[in-house]
């Protein structure tokens, strides 16, 4: 059926692994960021700094990423001449390049010790504006006329805010063991898990993928493993299973949607 | 704004010449790609891409024994809401004055969200050069009251150009001909505004399911769950920021 078996649709042009990589740091940056924030309003100062460079790696490296994706990468400020609702990419820019300037300062006043209370500012800022940084790319992906992307809109954005708080908490336990980080990664988890079974309940091509299920173990096990708090080889295994799960999220779906293009 | 200008291409009498093809890469200047066997009947096009703006599909068919050859040229339907439009975030895209949808290549920077945007699978990014290409119903052409070279080639009057409203009309009248002849198959595509894409600028009468040539039974523009989707992103990034203030409250 269908014109010599050819699909209707075209496969993303985009080059990989840019942008699952872009959509894993950003959102792993986005809530590092959050997580600087509450630590500071909370009096947990050694959490800041750790979630600041967190934050603030993620969100250069993501737009490295997303620079390096462009056919004409030269011409990125493009992105920034027009601001439109309609572009998920548009709105994406304008809080991505806000988001990784204020991250950046945040760190770099940090470390040199001066005008701190611009670093402090600027990390506040970020903070606001972190929850964006993680949910945005799902909506990046859910408005294409790729099935399997398209029709899961309804879940997809608690999936990545789910895996999103699981990387951050990954990363901070990989620089220091903390309640927070725990707990952290606990909600994250579950938001991340049953979001994904919702999405599969709906949209079968996600029950076939590899790497969501290698996602769920791995996000379990770092589960487990961040409940050893007072063992560091423990945290630190629990944090590179978090930040592995997150990467195996984004590929999972991003691969899915590619594969639907065909089915 | 000027009348909005469209193509009604009327693949009853397309003979598969590829003239429309050929026009518009002469006149757009459009790089041509390897040449191929495909082995799809006389299709070494294959399909609408980065450097093919008109594309002639052939299908061979057997009825009743006889082989029957639909043949149609296929190209950009500039839709009324156009997801290419929509979803490109450097304006590169955008709407002219007779209603079509045109990328400028001067502003594109290759970010190729439009490509998997398009439901009909039509623009696409070209390898070398990183930017965005599709057809622009001839802008340039249009805009000195020219027609688009693929009408002006088109030997048997396939492929007419003009305001859409008299084309929608010329459709509904060759299509109650034809089936006045026997022809119950003949079918008109992309002509509704109430279609998913609010109805498309390069509309079609097609003598089979869409599907078959290629074409998308029920195209519907990704945009318009947009609204929707924000909403949700919305809701999830306030689950975010509730986490992680929760995560700070209780036990140190």
């Amino acid at each position: 059926m269908g014109y010599y078996g050819k699909p209707i649709v075209k496969e993303p042009v985009w080059k990989v692994p840019d942008v699952p990589g872009y959509l894993f740091l950003g959102g792993m940056a986005g809530a590092s960021a959050s997580m600087a924030l509450a630590a500071q309003l909370s009096g947990r100062h050694e959490l800041v700094r750790p979630a600041r460079i967190a934050a603030a790696v993620g969100s250069l490296a993501s737009v490295g990423a997303l620079v390096h994706d462009l056919g004409r990468p030269e011409r990125f400020l493009n992105m920034l001449r027009v601001f439109k609702v309609t572009s998920p990419l548009s709105v994406g820019s304008w809080i991505l390049a806000p988001f990784s300037g204020l991250t950046a300062l945040s760190a770099t006043t940090d470390f040199s010790g001066r005008f701190r209370g611009i670093g402090t500012l600027a990390g506040a800022a970020a903070g606001v504006l972190g929850p964006a940084m993680c949910t945005y790319t799902s909506v990046l992906l859910a408005d294409t006329a790729i099935p399997a992307w398209h029709n899961a809109y309804p879940e997809l954005p608690f999936v990545f805010a789910g895996s999103a708080m699981t990387s951050a908490a990954g990363a901070s336990l990989l620089a220091s063991p903390s309640r927070p980080a725990v707990r952290l990664g606990l909600l994250g988890s579950a938001l991340e898990l049953t979001s994904t079974a919702a999405m599969e309940r709906r949209v079968e091509n996600y029950r076939s993928s590899k790497l969501l299920t290698a996602a769920k173990a791995l996000t379990v096990a770092g589960a487990g493993l961040s409940l050893l708090r007072r063992n560091r080889p423990a945290a630190v295994l629990a944090g590179v299973s978090y930040l592995a799960a997150g990467v195996c999220t984004r590929f999972g779906v991003y691969r899915t949607g590619v594969a639907s293009v065909t089915s | 704004m000027t009348e909005r200008m469209g193509f009604f291409t009327d693949t009853s009498v397309c003979i598969g010449c590829k003239a429309c093809e050929v026009a518009c890469k002469t006149w757009n200047d459009v790089p041509a790609d390897d040449l191929d066997l495909l082995g799809m009947s006389y299709d070494n096009t294959g399909s609408l891409n980065a450097n093919n703006w008109r594309h002639v599909a052939f299908i061979e068919q057997t009825v009743e024994d006889n082989t029957r050859w639909l043949m149609s040229s296929d190209v950009c339907k500039h839709c009324t809401e156009a997801g290419c439009l929509d979803v490109c975030p450097t304006g590169s895209l955008f709407r002219t004055e007779f209603d079509t949808v045109v990328v400028q290549a001067d502003i594109c920077n290759g970010c190729g969200y439009c490509v998997p945007a398009c439901p009909f699978g039509v623009i696409d990014r070209r390898e070398d050069d990183g930017r965005a290409w599709k057809c622009t119903m001839c802008y340039d052409r249009i805009g000195d009251g020219l027609m688009p070279a693929c009408a002006t080639a088109c030997p048997t009057e396939s492929i007419q150009y003009g305001p859409l409203d008299e084309l929608r009309a010329r459709a509904d009248e060759r299509v109650r001909e034809l089936h006045a002849r026997g022809q119950a198959d003949a079918r008109l595509y992309g002509h509704s505004p109430e279609d998913g894409v609010g109805g498309a600028g390069a509309f079609f009468l097609l003598l089979d399911e869409p599907e078959v040539y290629g074409l998308p039974s029920n195209p519907v523009v990704t945009t318009r769950d947009l609204p929707a989707m924000w909403k949700r992103a919305g809701l999830a990034a306030v689950a975010v920021a509730a986490g992680v203030a929760a995560s700070f409250l209780g036990r140190r």
